[in-house]
């Protein structure tokens, strides 16, 4: 959407193709406030992030056309054709000039005896549920993760009347903002460090949980101990969603601290395949405030490629949104993804100093 | 792993980090209408606490990942940060609002139900144990954005381990 707002600003035309039933993309479920600057909205809520980049874009009227429920099939690299199917009958061709892979990310799973037991959730199930369909999961929740999303999912539950019995975190600290912890530890829910899942209690659903210490090893180590819940939800990381950008021939590369197989993209958010770009989640798992700014930074690109763009507009606009994004890399929670993006960023395909 | 270093990696502040966050003693047993601490020891970027601090009393950033500083001669206790700050990190404790044995807390709330003025709430620690009762002076909502903040008054002992309210009702 950021990136959609930004080309369309410029003249570009747009087309948006998302597969869910309307846009936001994970927005639409963050009841809680954004961090960041003013710039990046910080301190509004991520719905109303969502609704304020919806306005933005019918702002720019039949310039930017929306397909919801509508899922991007293939890219065919002969002739640079996707394929989108619409609902489960219409199937159809489009030829862009220029595409952003925006695909954001797909949660991970981690393996243990009777994690196929309903009740067992992925933390994006769990506030698709709560905060898209107004529906409490259950009663009691064992949180595997404490990672932001672990964090902020176990707050909203706390919110919806849910119990938390617990966080079990496999690592000595917290992965998420120290903030976030404090929110949920101050009303009472434990954060056990050096913990993880071991099994899965139930005959057909989730009627408990065993949970146990690790050694640094990953070994189980000391005591089992049994947890009561009706729930087990699932927080413990994401993979960027990438099949488009292997379909387009992008040069890839396997990033640990970027959570998986991202491509290899210049300072515009552009991979080797140059009609094609990356940003958010897609191009590496990062906080929501980033995905945006790269997303205005691909857009820009994309605008600036097609000639609606001068070419000193489009240089100083671009160094402003890699302050920002700079700037929001900064921190010590994002040593990682500055570790990360180190090894994926290229010198310019091109793009930018012609 | 020590027991402070598992308070402080699970997002408990432990008690030898107190004094670093706590404002000036004098300054504060004599400020009307309290005065802020800002409990954010972690260098993430965010900065709305000062965008949304009316006196220029939370300082601005020069970095955006930095610690929130604070000028208490500028603070008025005025609890707009309580409200803003998306980690709920800012609390405000006014020393001068009961005599000797009682103060009063500013607490940010996004829980419900709501406690009423004049209810009776029990007060958690800042690992959710309750460590006393308290009592609602008055709920303000001061941004119109649905975060809360709770005027309870509480010990004064308990100033510095009280970090939020919980409504009890019997059905």
């Amino acid at each position: 959407m950021s990136a959609a707002a930004e080309a369309a600003f410029f003249g570009a035309k747009v087309m948006i193709v998302d597969s869910d039933l309307r846009l936001g993309g994970q927005l639409i479920k963050q009841t809680h406030k954004f961090f960041g600057s003013a710039f990046e909205r910080a301190g509004t809520r991520g719905f109303v992030i969502s609704d304020m980049l919806l306005d933005e874009l019918k702002g720019y009227g039949d310039r930017v056309e929306t397909y919801t429920n509508c899922t991007a099939l293939g890219y065919y690299k002969d002739d640079g054709v996707v394929s989108c199917m619409e609902g489960e009958e219409n199937y159809f061709k489009v030829l862009p000039k220029k595409i952003l892979v925006a695909t954001g990310a797909q949660e991970r799973l981690i393996p243990f005896p009777n994690n196929d037991l309903p009740g067992v959730y992925g933390a994006g199930a769990v506030q698709t549920l709560m905060n898209v369909y107004g529906v409490v999961p259950g009663k009691r929740i064992l949180m595997v993760g404490a990672g932001n999303i672990g964090l902020i999912v176990s707050y909203q539950l706390l919110q919806a009347g849910v119990e938390v019995a617990a966080i079990v975190e496999a690592m000595p600290r917290i992965g998420g903002y120290w903030v976030h912890a404090a929110k949920v530890r101050r009303l009472g829910v434990p954060i056990l460090l050096e913990h993880s899942i071991k099994e899965a209690l139930g005959k057909d659903v989730v009627e408990g949980a065993i949970i146990q210490q690790i050694s640094p090893g990953c070994g189980f180590i000391g005591e089992e101990i049994h947890v009561d819940c009706d729930v087990i939800c699932m927080a413990v990381g994401l993979n960027p969603t990438c099949e488009l950008l292997w379909q387009a021939g992008c040069e890839m590369k396997y990033i640990p601290q970027l959570c998986g197989h991202v491509a290899i993209r210049d300072r515009s958010m552009r991979t080797t395949n140059p009609n094609v770009w990356v940003a958010g989640d897609a191009a590496g798992i990062e906080e929501a405030s980033s995905a945006m700014v790269e997303g205005r930074i691909a857009g820009l690109s994309m605008a600036h490629e097609l000639g609606y763009v001068e070419d000193k507009e489009y240089r100083e606009k671009s160094a402003l949104y890699w302050e920002r994004l700079n700037a929001l890399r900064n921190g010590e929670a994002s040593a990682k993804i500055r570790e990360g993006i180190a090894q994926v960023l290229m010198e310019s395909s091109g793009g930018m100093e012609r | 792993m020590s027991k402070s270093e598992g308070l402080y990696n699970s997002g408990v502040l432990p008690p030898e980090m107190y004094e670093k966050h706590e404002p000036p003693k004098e300054l504060w047993e004599s400020k009307k209408n309290g005065l802020v601490f800002v409990e954010c020891p972690q260098r993430i970027p965010c900065n709305p606490c000062h965008t949304g601090c009316p006196t220029g009393a939370i300082k601005e950033f020069a970095d955006i990942n930095d610690t929130p500083q604070i000028d208490y001669e500028k603070c008025t206790g005025c609890a707009m940060c309580v409200a803003k700050c998306p980690g709920l990190a800012c609390f405000v404790a006014d020393l001068t609002y009961g005599g000797d044995e009682e103060a009063l807390l500013k607490l940010p709330y996004e829980m419900l139900p709501l406690p009423n003025e004049g209810e009776e709430v029990e007060c958690l620690n800042r690992e959710g144990k309750v460590v006393s009762k308290g009592k609602v002076l008055k709920v303000v909502e001061p941004w119109k954005d649905k975060t809360k903040v709770v005027h309870v008054v509480v010990p004064k002992s308990f100033v510095m381990e009280i970090r939020a309210i919980r409504v009890v009702r019997s059905r």
